[in-house]
């Protein structure tokens, strides 16, 4: 095969900023020696720690003692390693304490709407107050000694617990499996304890890890006080306390357990943020990692050379708008593969015409239309062997032709709210990119951008100028997105699902503003939808795209009225119109679309096709010319010409146990 | 005959929104009725009311069973009959359950004991394999997840499913499915079912009776064949009118459209729809009837109920032609 497959380098490098932080395996070394200290220290330096010998009192650092020892001679360094035990299950008992009751009312307040309000509005006011200050309040409060700082502690903890759980249960209880279990007479309790607290668990025991290095400041801090551990007992704070007294003539004295309060704060916090990450690291793991990873060749194998000669329509009417020949969008899979979302995309869009592109979730249209406008980010990487638009070849293009390209080419979204930015104001969409990248005087620039709102017949629009997205309708949202493309001087027009999130009135009149856009600006239209009946409406020719290959192309009203591919005509029969025969079941699809990672020889439908044989499983359809000039399909055993819409049935009624 | 479901002057309230006003209909017994409308037209918060997960006024009976009251056993019990099938799978099954633990969480308390065979039946009967039972809703299609939600939904013995928008986020392929199922379960074991969707094809497929909401209200009801045939509310209208049909190119050309794209409904005391009505007063001089009367007066007790001053007008045929139902002019 001699084409030459240009590679499209990915502009936008998503910039990676990772915190300097030490690996998992110190972390967790760390945390084990701190849990061998608290179990076996007591028994190793027990005897050293709790000898008095008022001869050695009050000594400097030496190698009998590493850190001195105190008044009555005791050797500090085994006082620093016994008191690990005391100062760590302190911690951990205030971290319950703190848990346990912020937990209870964080549920209480997240899952019952009357008591949250009450219960919110206190967590709120001693959240304001720092948590030291608030368990020296409570330490005062429940009285001095290991039991009232534990209690303090933990008490200071609770708001905090408090409001992590209230906020994740709020979201949980509104989730649809609660309601669910709602509907089903599952009382309040039972719905907490089966479907609430499990999935909330995770952040909540993060949270709490990373709390006991906290509480281990906090309680020495106490002890420090002098409001913690009493005498003859002792942490790691009242260590310090003492320590501190002599910091002048033994300075080592206090840099035992200061290290050992530091060194233990900081292990339950790296130990809780790696925790985070793994836990965080196995929830977003790619769904995809089910499929098998396919192990190719980064270059167009799966191009097939036959349809490499076949001449788009177009060619013969006259030079097409924009040209892709052999598109392909990889990226890398997991284990080391690659996924293929698209695999082979080749069309050609002439001026003024409006084709659709129809296909259903996974079949890759919007990762195709992403790549034509330059959209597809890294790690992705967009190879074509012709990507052209207008006289501008986007597999090299310059710095001046992205400024042309940004003109030139207009996009609009499925969610229009998130294409337009909540904290910029309507006009600021409109006029920023006149101003910034064409340099038009600003007064200009509104004019123009109130005639484009005009334009796109938004009621008012010097009062929605000034507004922000959240005070407009989904319809004039989306009509304001396309004012934005209007703004420049737009002769390709890419609507990814535009209506699927309108209502059918809005949906009308918004397809009736795209075909009027069209024929006032001499535009051409790229309209993408999963809905084969929106696309009939408005384009002039339909692409049918399934598993990443374009399966069908032809005219409107030749593939509506011939489909070739056997999928085309599923998609016809399969939804239900408004002359759909009531009493006959709908015809259904077996089996699901192989997944962008799945590498398979022949046909990618065939598996799911009624008339599929041995040869669909051995080699691959290329996409030839069927009937009309103009028509493709990518088939070998193309519908029967003339047939028109499969009738109920004939694409295949599967038995449903198969169908997904 | 009793309806499975009886609704009467429900009124929903979120604050100071009113989401749902005093809206009524009857669900006959083995039959599907479908509730439709644009979004923010309050179908779903019906939905939501009657399965009691939105507190309303009004009075909902389940059969002969009273189900109004929030706390009493008795009209929990009703509400039990009465099971939901959610939009959205993904989010209507917990994803730490198995599916074998999705389905008996639907079971009643009485059939816990047999629940291996109870749970195989059900998935069975929504023709899932048993094979599944241990997998995890992550690890299945849309389909067979939504198929899950109706076998919880089943497990629970109800007499009348709601089905809110359960087509809406699949693929048309896997929209056949779910829907051919629904019809099986619906003819085979005689259920009630109130279908909730914005797609009036899916609705004229699947229903009986429908019923048009705008604006929190029933503004008409009546037989499929009524309402999708003759109808005669200009909200209806131009809801067909908008509906895509494959090779059509209505779309584009048909020119009886909205009088505006307003989104807020007109405020009172006249019809809540005149802004935008094709026949209203922002298109005909002189009906300033549509901007003083609440045109719900007087259109009670109808058999296709359109609540319009005009509802017999139409433009493309003459008023006499039009079937059933009365008008309040």
């Amino acid at each position: 095969m001699s084409t030459t497959v240009a590679t499209v380098v990915p502009t936008r490098s998503t910039a990676r900023r990772r915190r300097v932080r030490l690996p998992g395996g110190v972390a967790l070394a760390l945390l084990l020696v701190f849990v061998f200290l608290s179990v076996a220290g007591p028994w190793i330096w027990g005897h050293a720690a709790g000898d008095t010998n008022v001869v050695d009192a009050n000594q400097a650092a030496s190698a009998e003692h590493w850190l001195g020892t105190d008044d009555l001679g005791r050797d500090l360094f085994a006082r620093t390693l016994y008191a690990t035990r005391s100062s760590l299950v302190l911690a951990v008992l205030a971290t319950v304490v703190g848990g346990v009751v912020g937990v209870a009312l964080g549920l209480l307040s997240g899952a019952s709407h009357r008591l949250g309000k009450v219960l919110g509005a206190v967590i709120n006011l001693l959240m304001a107050f720092p948590a030291l200050l608030l368990s020296i309040f409570f330490a005062v409060l429940f009285g001095i000694g290991s039991v009232g700082s534990v209690l303090a502690v933990g008490a200071s903890f609770a708001p905090g617990f408090a409001r992590i759980t209230q906020t994740l249960t709020a979201s949980a209880v509104s989730r649809d499996y609660v309601e669910a279990a709602r509907v089903l007479g599952k009382g309040p309790v039972t719905v907490v304890l089966r479907h609430v607290l499990p999935n909330i668990a995770e952040p909540v025991i993060l949270y709490t890890t990373i709390h006991i290095g906290t509480a281990i400041l906090a309680l020495s801090g106490l002890s420090f006080l002098g409001l913690g551990v009493q005498p003859p007992a002792y942490d790691w704070g009242r260590l310090l306390s003492d320590g501190l007294t002599r910091v002048y003539i033994t300075p080592t004295a206090a840099v035992g357990p200061a290290v050992a309060i530091v060194l233990a704060g900081l292990t339950f916090n790296m130990a809780g943020e790696h925790l985070a990450d793994l836990v965080g690291g196995r929830r977003t793991a790619p769904r995809t990692a089910v499929a098998a990873p396919a192990q190719r060749p980064s270059t167009g194998d799966d191009v097939d050379p036959s349809s490499a000669a076949v001449t788009s329509h177009t060619d013969a009417v006259g030079e097409a708008l924009l040209e892709v020949r052999h598109l392909r969008v990889v990226y890398p899979g997991p284990d080391g593969g690659v996924v293929t979302p698209v695999r082979d995309v080749s069309f050609s869009v002439a001026p003024g015409e409006t084709v659709g592109i129809v296909g259903e979730s996974g079949s890759g249209k919007s990762m195709a239309t992403s790549a034509v406008a330059q959209l597809v980010e890294a790690p992705g990487a967009v190879h074509a062997e012709v990507l052209r638009f207008d006289d501008v070849d986007l597999t090299r293009r310059t710095a001046e032709d992205e400024r042309v390209l940004g003109r030139s080419m207009a996009m609009i979204f499925q969610d229009p709210g998130e294409a337009l930015n909540p904290a910029v104001k309507v006009g600021t969409h409109l006029v920023e990119p006149a101003v910034v990248h064409l340099h038009q005087d600003k007064a200009l620039a509104r004019r123009r951008a109130l005639d484009a709102l005009r334009a796109v017949a938004v009621n008012d629009p010097e009062r929605r100028f000034d507004q922000h997205q959240h005070e407009l309708s989904g319809g004039t949202k989306q009509r304001v997105c396309i004012a934005i493309g209007l703004m420049g001087e737009p002769r390709l027009l890419i609507a990814d699902e535009p209506t699927t999130a309108l209502d059918v009135t809005v949906q009308r009149q918004i397809l009736r503003l795209v075909a009027e856009v069209r024929a006032e600006t001499g535009a051409s239209v790229l309209f993408i939808s999963h809905d084969i009946a929106v696309v009939s409406e408005i384009s002039d020719r339909i692409l049918v795209m399934y598993a990443g290959f374009v399966v069908e192309e032809a005219t409107t009203d030749e593939l509506l009225a011939r489909p070739a591919h056997p999928y085309t005509g599923l998609l016809l029969a399969a939804s239900p119109d408004m002359g759909a025969d009531r009493t006959q079941p709908l015809p259904m699809l077996d089996g699901r679309m192989p997944g962008p990672g799945v590498d398979l020889p022949g046909c990618y439908f065939a598996e799911r096709c009624p008339r599929a044989e041995q040869d669909c499983r051995d080699a691959r359809p290329p996409l030839l010319q069927i009937g009309a000039p103009g028509h493709r399909a990518a088939c070998w055993h193309p519908l029967a010409d003339g047939s028109s819409t499969t009738p109920p049935g004939a694409a295949g009624l599967v038995d449903e146990r198969a169908a997904s | 005959m009793t309806p499975a479901l009886s609704v009467q002057d429900l009124i929903v309230r979120y604050g100071p929104v009113t989401a749902v006003r005093s809206v009524s209909f009857d669900l006959r017994p083995g039959s599907v009725l479908g509730l439709v409308g644009e979004s923010g037209s309050g179908k779903s918060t019906t939905a939501r009311a009657v399965v009691g997960l939105a507190p309303f006024s009004g009075t909902i009976r389940v059969g002969d069973a009273d189900a109004s009251s929030p706390r009493s056993r008795a009209a929990r019990d009703a509400r039990r009959r009465v099971q939901m099938i959610f939009q959205d799978s993904r989010s209507s099954l917990d994803p730490r359950f198995t599916v074998g633990q999705c389905v008996a969480e639907g079971l009643p308390a009485g059939e816990r004991r047999d629940a291996g065979r109870r749970i195989r039946e059900l998935l069975d009967l929504v023709s899932l394999d048993e094979g599944l039972v241990r997998s995890r809703p992550g690890q299945l299609s849309g389909g067979q997840r939504q198929r899950v939600a109706i076998a919880r939904a089943l497990a629970a013995r109800p007499d009348v499913l709601v089905a809110d928008e359960v087509t809406a986020s699949l693929d048309v392929s896997v929209q056949a499915v779910v829907l051919n199922l629904l019809r099986r379960l619906q003819a085979d074991l005689g259920l009630s079912m109130l279908f909730i969707s914005h797609n009036l094809a899916v609705v004229r497929y699947m229903c009986d009776d429908v019923a048009v909401m705008f604006n929190g209200r029933i503004v008409e009801q009546g037989g499929v064949d009524d309402i999708l045939g003759r109808a005669q509310h200009p909200y209806t209208r131009s809801l067909l009118a908008a509906v895509p049909e494959v090779g059509q190119h209505r779309l584009l050309s048909d020119s009886a459209i909205e009088a505006s794209a307003a989104s807020s409904p007109a405020p009172g005391p006249g019809c809540d729809y005149r802004l935008r009505c094709p026949v209203g007063p922002a298109v005909e001089p002189g009906r300033e009837v549509c901007a003083s009367t609440d045109p719900a007066l007087g259109a009670e007790g109808r058999v296709h109920l359109a609540v319009c001053h005009f509802a017999r007008e139409r433009r493309d045929e003459p008023a006499a032609a039009v079937g059933a139902g009365g008008s309040a002019v």
